[in-house]
């Protein structure tokens, strides 16, 4: 009959009002968790001191002009990556496509920019490239859309062998395109000549992907958040029926947010290789297709918070590549602190909706009640 | 009630979810042998306080003494271990496995299904019910599966039963089935309790109702010293009228003309089969059958959310133009100028979107109003105050998400929204459906403020007193098949259930109004 022992440790109640400053605090928590975290194992696993380690990420982010234009054209890249994600995702269509949407915006740009160079100025280059890339990668969206639309095809598995695809794609046409001949790579495109290499803007070569960047953060707020199109997207991410039942064309509004998906990548996919790297690698994506992912996720699919989660995991794993060199550990070192760093951040999403109610604190407000 | 034991006794019973109170310090006992009736309006707790009892929650407060000891429940293992067992509203069976394999699902030892058959068919045989251990979930009724959902828990040793809305699934036939074996239950000592809106069940059924008002105990009472005006004060906190209006038809003529429709399933199954009837304006035109008997696929082909196979739908507007609405989708039947509003059965699936603000679910139907490619929030805005106000609609604010509502005000900002563009044409399906007393004489008064403002309303409803009372002529499904149409002031409810089950009725022959 003893009652203490039988009520349970902890109970969880989905919270009802969440409070404004909430969300903000538990992610922030989460975060100062996670360093703390970090810095203890590196304490344990390497004996340095874990803040010259948080300097080290610092420094690493931001150490040197250079090293900052660096990591603000990574921010830059991987926000034009998530942003474009975000309205399919708004629309629960879960595009994990991305990487290969942006890497068919790469090919079509280095396409125009090798077999187009001879016959047209840099000008017209530049638009047939914007053209190119846009429809490029608009196609690889449309595709996944397209059969989910008609005949329910499951858009992650397909969106996700799209990337292949294009993966295969580019590593044919880098052999067909190789230069110097048997490299297998196509090495800098129109190094003498720079046709079709997007204009340096302000002199410094990584302010273009900047400013695209904040333009189309803000369009794409303002698309999602106050047109007809970004509701019609709410509307049928959550709930088909009644998307339907209010006379929205449902298989019209997924091909068209796909194709806009796809674009947007297809645009990334024309800086990468117009403006940042000039040549065109099957990895020239890096990754940034299924980051995007995490960093929209992350941001509850808002662009605007999305430039700081893009950031939070840029300077992230800037930092930790750099930690890997400095102190001589291998580079999975630094995969353990991104893990860990990322680990607190998504489980704090389940602080963030429910509360975990302790059975002593329960009594204590009890008390204090008497 | 000296000689009754006591089964369950709630003492100070607190449960809050975040800021809100949905039991605020309720007292309570449950005698064995008694049918008790628990009574409150749309989020009054009354759920909330028997999933307390059967492991579901766990209170903040306050203790559950089940037998005279105090006890902690805390999961419905715990609940069904101290043979306390709940049904639930929505049935919580395997549609491929067989009676007999739902109820032993999740019991520990040996499976033994002959052995558990034999049982099932003893706990049958002892109170009346009537089921088929071998029979597959997905070829019974919903009255069967309830009962399945029944024997289920007293196969468990069950003998404080919980049924959270029992009949309000089920033909009057069937509730009558259901009421005689609570009632042999009763007899053999279980302890019963019913959670219900239905005042005239409470009346037929229970011994004593217990009343709860927004999350408080508002007093109990002795069914047979009381009486429906009485317990509906009670549970609304001040005396309320209980007659539902039915004006005289104004001006009626035909506004749709519905011709030997007939609607397949993707499965193709036929839902409706032949469906011919006229809906004129200034008239509530009830539809009366047993659920899934083409309710929801007349009502969706109308609105152009079905496909047909044959028939036709014709909108007649006043100066006699006739439009054809088979084969247009609701856009289309919009820009064709035809004002449709339809109230679907699935509220937050189909007619509104639960996540959104009240603003937002304004906007749903008029969002593409304008040229510009932005959405004009203004004007929803301001019919979102408006319904709000006209309908008292009870909510912390414009900008919470419909979800949070109670049942009753996510069905008054519906049929609000809906009624706001002035139709000519309301649909409405299951409009009252879970709804509490007060809440539901709002949505009849709507509905009758429509039909006077000359509006074609066609009245899907389960609660055959309702229709009866409200209706100007009764339309009556059986399997997908129109078993008659009579007019509503005339028609009994007794004759209303036969058509719902026999074509035609009793003795086979059509009546027309």
């Amino acid at each position: 009959m003893n009652k203490k022992t039988r009520e349970p440790l902890f109970h969880i109640t989905k919270r009802v009002n969440i409070p404004r400053w909430l969300p903000m605090a538990v992610r922030l928590s989460a975060i100062v968790m996670a360093l703390l975290v970090c810095a203890l194992i590196s304490v344990l696993l390497t004996g340095e001191n874990p803040l010259s380690i948080y300097g080290t990420i610092l420094s690493g982010s931001f150490g040197s002009t250079r090293k900052t234009w660096v990591t603000l054209q990574n921010v830059a890249m991987l926000l034009i990556i998530s942003l474009a994600v975000t309205p399919a995702f708004r629309m629960r269509f879960w595009n994990v496509g991305g990487e290969g949407q942006t890497l068919a915006g790469c090919l079509a740009a280095a396409a125009c920019m090798i077999c187009l160079r001879d016959v047209m100025p840099s000008w017209l280059l530049m638009i047939c490239m914007f053209i190119a890339s846009l429809a490029a990668g608009g196609l690889w969206g449309f595709i996944p859309a397209f059969f989910k639309a008609k005949w329910g095809t499951n858009e992650t598995l397909f969106t996700l062998m799209m990337n292949y695809i294009a993966t295969q794609l580019v590593a044919y046409f880098c052999v067909v395109w190789e230069s110097p001949k048997g490299s297998g790579q196509i090495g800098v495109i129109n190094q003498k000549t720079e046709m079709g290499w997007l204009p340096v803007v302000g002199g410094q070569r990584y302010l273009l992907p900047v400013l695209v960047a904040v333009a189309l953060c803000a369009a794409m707020y303002i698309y999602l958040t106050f047109s007809k199109h970004g509701f019609e997207i709410s509307v049928v991410g959550e709930s088909e029926r009644t998307a339907h039942y209010v006379g929205i064309k449902v298989e019209k509004v997924i091909m068209r947010t796909m194709i806009l998906s796809g674009a947007v990548c297809g645009l990334a996919g024309l800086l990468l290789v117009g403006s940042v790297n000039h040549t065109l690698t099957t990895t020239l994506v890096g990754g940034r297709g299924f980051t995007a992912v995490m960093v929209s996720w992350l941001a509850k699919f808002n662009p605007i918070w999305m430039i700081v989660t893009s950031f939070l995991i840029v300077v992230l794993e800037r930092g930790a590549s750099e930690i890997s060199t400095n102190f001589g550990l291998n580079k999975s070192f630094s995969d353990i602190l991104t893990g860990i760093i990322l680990f607190f951040i998504i489980g704090s999403e389940f602080f963030i909706r429910y509360k975990v109610n302790f059975r002593h604190a329960a009594e204590a407000e009890k008390e204090a009640k008497r | 009630m000296e000689n009754k034991t006591v089964a369950v006794s709630l003492k100070n019973i607190t449960k809050r979810f975040g800021s809100v109170v949905a039991s605020d310090n309720v007292s309570m006992d449950i005698y064995r042998g008694e049918i008790l009736a628990i009574l409150g309006e749309n989020g009054s707790g009354k759920t909330t306080l028997m999933n307390m009892i059967s492991g579901i929650y766990f209170p903040d407060e306050g203790t559950i003494e089940v037998n005279g000891k105090e006890t902690v429940i805390r999961s419905p293992r715990d609940a069904i271990n101290l043979g306390i067992g709940m049904i639930h509203q929505h049935f919580k069976l395997v549609d491929v496995l067989t009676a007999a394999e739902n109820i032993v699902l999740g019991l520990e030892g040996r499976l033994n299904l002959k052995e558990a058959s034999r049982k099932i068919r003893e706990i049958c045989d002892a109170y009346g019910f009537d089921v088929d251990p071998s029979q597959k979930i997905y070829d019974m009724s919903v009255s069967q599966k309830q009962t399945v959902e029944i024997v289920k828990v007293l196969y468990r040793g069950a003998d404080i039963l919980i049924l959270d809305e029992p009949t309000a699934v089920l033909t009057p036939q069937e509730t009558e089935k259901l009421f005689a074996v609570l009632r042999n239950m009763r007899e053999s000592g279980k302890a019963i309790v019913i959670i219900t809106h239905k005042m005239h069940e409470v009346e037929e059924l229970s011994d004593r109702v217990v009343i709860l008002r927004r999350g408080k105990y508002a007093g109990q009472k002795a069914t047979k010293d009381t009486d429906a005006q009485e317990m509906t004060n009670m549970m609304v906190g001040r005396s309320v009228e209980l007659n539902i209006k039915r004006p005289e038809p104004v001006a009626p003529k035909p506004r749709l003309e519905v011709k030997d429709l007939t609607v397949r399933s993707e499965e193709g199954i036929v839902k409706l089969d032949h469906v011919s009837f006229t809906a004129n304006s200034g008239e509530i035109l009830g539809v009366a059958g047993i659920s899934g008997s083409g309710q929801k696929e007349l009502l969706e082909a109308i609105a152009g959310l079905q496909p047909v196979e044959t028939g036709s739908v014709t909108y007649i507007e006043d100066d006699g133009r006739r439009e054809e609405l088979i084969g247009k989708d609701p856009l289309e039947i919009a820009n064709m100028g035809v004002a449709l509003s339809f109230v679907p059965e699935d509220r937050l699936g189909m007619g509104l979107v639960g996540s959104m603000d009240l603003n937002d679910n304004m906007m749903l139907r008029s969002f593409r109003e304008g040229h510009s490619p932005f959405t004009d929030r203004k004007t929803p805005h301001h019919v979102a105050e408006s319904v709000v106000e006209e309908l008292q609609v009870r909510t912390p604010s414009l900008e919470t998400p419909v979800s949070r509502l109670s049942g009753g005000n996510v069905q008054k900002v519906l049929v609000g929204r809906e009624i706001t563009s002035a139709p000519s044409v309301l649909l409405t399906a299951y409009a009252v459906r879970g709804l509490d007393i007060n809440s539901s004489y709002t949505i009849y008064d709507l509905i009758n403020r429509q039909k006077q403002a000359g509006v074609a309303v066609i009245y899907v409803g389960e609660d055959l007193d309702v229709l009866l009372e409200l209706a100007d002529r009764i339309l009556v499904l059986c399997g997908g098949k129109v078993s008659g149409i009579i007019p509503g002031r005339s028609a009994l409810k007794q004759e209303v259930g036969l058509m719902m089950t026999r074509m035609g009725g009793s003795n086979g022959e059509q009546k027309d109004a």
